[in-house]
């Protein structure tokens, strides 16, 4: 208990004093986590309108095959992505392994089932409510997808948090394709996984401090912005 | 507000012999009558009527098994364009009394200077104007069915579709409504309406289409149904007798039934 206590103070200490080591981990897991979330985005709200509003064969099966990979284990996908992007892969003439880049395709691969699934509910039950009025209008079901997301704006937001707190906190895929280098791939996760193992416990205690805070800060933020949302737009 | 092209219309619409069937359910069964142009139609009935299909239907959102929609002139594609449609329950945009009222156009692409203009006019016309930038869900009920009226009314239809639009209002907003759709009505639209209150169809209707169980049982000038209706189902309905299983019963107000579909 006492060298938890020593080790949390030593946390403080790092966080209040602006280390700058801690400060590269935590900017760095930021961009990655971020860019995946992005373009997950970009990816995976198409897909979930595509999946909630068309219906083609193989409908029901590609929806239960998107549901069933949110429960991707992050190691397996690092390790997909690593075969990929070996030397001897198929992608590896791109030489993007160990590299902030593969990671962020790494996390795209956890975070795209969990945008592309939970957006495909959300639009599907929007489309139940509004489907005959924007139909009306004159809306294809192409026109609506903007609309309907706009809509769904405040649910979607829910979904964001979702697909950002599965990519900040994993540690298996972006171990395994960014391989913890120093100064270049190192995030807080893996860097609380070696300093853990190294017996360096303020610096790993002191990550795990800043994680849960930026996972709170986030959060606080997406809350005031549903907040700000509903007082507007009822 | 006008209303586009009078002559050169869509309308009459002349249905011949349509049937829809939902769920294993025949909903509507062999339909036949015609909308003119003009005048306001009232498609009176019980719940389960089938009211609410017909207007579906004859706004597109619902295709027939079999029977014919017989609009007028060649444009087939902007049949839809030229309707418009208000359904039950209002459905309001997450976005302000304005911007919903704006979105219809936008979908039917009217340029943001014109789509302006139109707005403020439906605003000024329908007395919305001090709603104009409150959010539409915040509303009340009555509230929220008078801006999807004038929400459908900034599309400038030929004919616009109203599926008993005040059978969640208190009498206050159902007035307020009514002036809306005599409004709409005098300024050149025409208007197709369902409603199971007897009293509206008489304070609205120029015709009067009687359905129940999925059939339409009677289409008159209005005084003439009040007056004289042919079928017994019509005669009970207008008595007040309530309907149990599809079939009048007679005994009136101490007859304990509830008609459901």
């Amino acid at each position: 208990m006492q060298q938890f206590g020593d080790a949390f103070a030593a946390a403080l200490g790092l966080i209040v004093s602006a280390d700058s080591g801690l400060g590269e981990i935590v900017a760095l897991s930021l961009r990655v986590s971020a860019s995946a979330v992005v373009l997950a985005l970009l990816l995976g709200l198409p897909l979930g309108a595509l999946l909630a509003l068309y219906r083609f064969p193989g409908r029901g099966v590609a929806i239960v095959g998107v549901n069933a990979l949110m429960g991707l284990p992050p190691v397996v996908v690092g390790l997909v992505v690593y075969l990929m992007f070996s030397r001897s892969g198929p992608l590896g003439v791109f030489g993007l392994l160990y590299s902030p880049s593969a990671m962020i395709i790494a996390q795209l691969a956890l975070v795209l089932p969990i945008i592309a699934a939970l957006s495909r509910q959300h639009i599907e039950d929007l489309w139940g409510e509004y489907g005959d009025q924007l139909r009306s209008f004159g809306s294809s079901r192409w026109r609506a997808v903007p609309t309907l997301l706009w809509e769904g704006r405040i649910s979607l937001l829910t979904v964001v948090l979702a697909g950002f707190g599965r990519a900040i906190a994993e540690v298996g895929a972006v171990m395994i394709v960014g391989g913890n280098i120093d100064h270049y791939t190192r995030v807080m996760t893996t860097a609380i996984s070696l300093e853990t193992s190294k017996g360096d416990l303020p610096l790993a205690l002191g990550l795990g401090v800043v994680l849960l805070l930026l996972s709170l800060a986030v959060n606080t933020g997406l809350t005031l912005a549903r907040a700000t949302t509903v007082r507007q737009a009822g | 507000m006008r209303c586009s092209g009078r002559g050169s219309g869509i309308l009459p619409l002349s249905i011949d012999g349509v049937s829809v069937s939902l769920a294993g359910r025949r909903v509507l069964d062999n339909i036949s009558l015609t909308i003119p142009q003009g005048e306001r139609t009232v498609v009176l009935g019980p719940n389960g009527a089938g009211k609410t299909t017909l207007l579906r239907l004859c706004h597109g959102l619902l295709p027939p098994d079999s029977g014919e929609l017989d609009w007028q002139g060649p444009e087939a594609i902007h049949r839809r364009q030229r309707q418009a449609m208000v359904f039950q329950r209002p459905v309001m945009l997450r976005r302000s009394v304005r911007a919903n009222i704006a979105h219809g156009l936008k979908v039917r692409r009217v340029a943001r200077r014109e789509r302006r203009a139109r707005v403020d006019e439906v605003l000024e016309a329908t007395g919305l104007e001090d709603f104009a930038t409150r959010p539409a869900r915040r509303l009340s009920i009555g509230e929220q069915q008078r801006v999807a009226i004038a929400r459908a009314w900034a599309l400038a239809p030929e004919v616009l579709f109203l599926d008993e639009p005040t059978a969640s209002l208190d009498p206050g907003a159902t007035r307020a409504v009514e002036i809306l759709v005599g409004l709409i009505s005098r300024a050149g639209t025409t208007v197709v309406l369902t409603t199971q209150d007897l009293a509206q169809a008489r304070r609205l209707a120029d015709r009067v289409v009687f359905f129940h169980g999925g059939r339409a049982l009677e289409m008159a000038a209005a005084e003439s149904f009040f007056a004289r209706p042919r079928s017994p189902e019509a005669r009970a309905f207008i008595a007040g007798d309530l309907f149990w299983s599809g079939a009048p019963v007679s005994g009136g107000r101490e007859a304990w039934v509830v008609h459901e579909r």
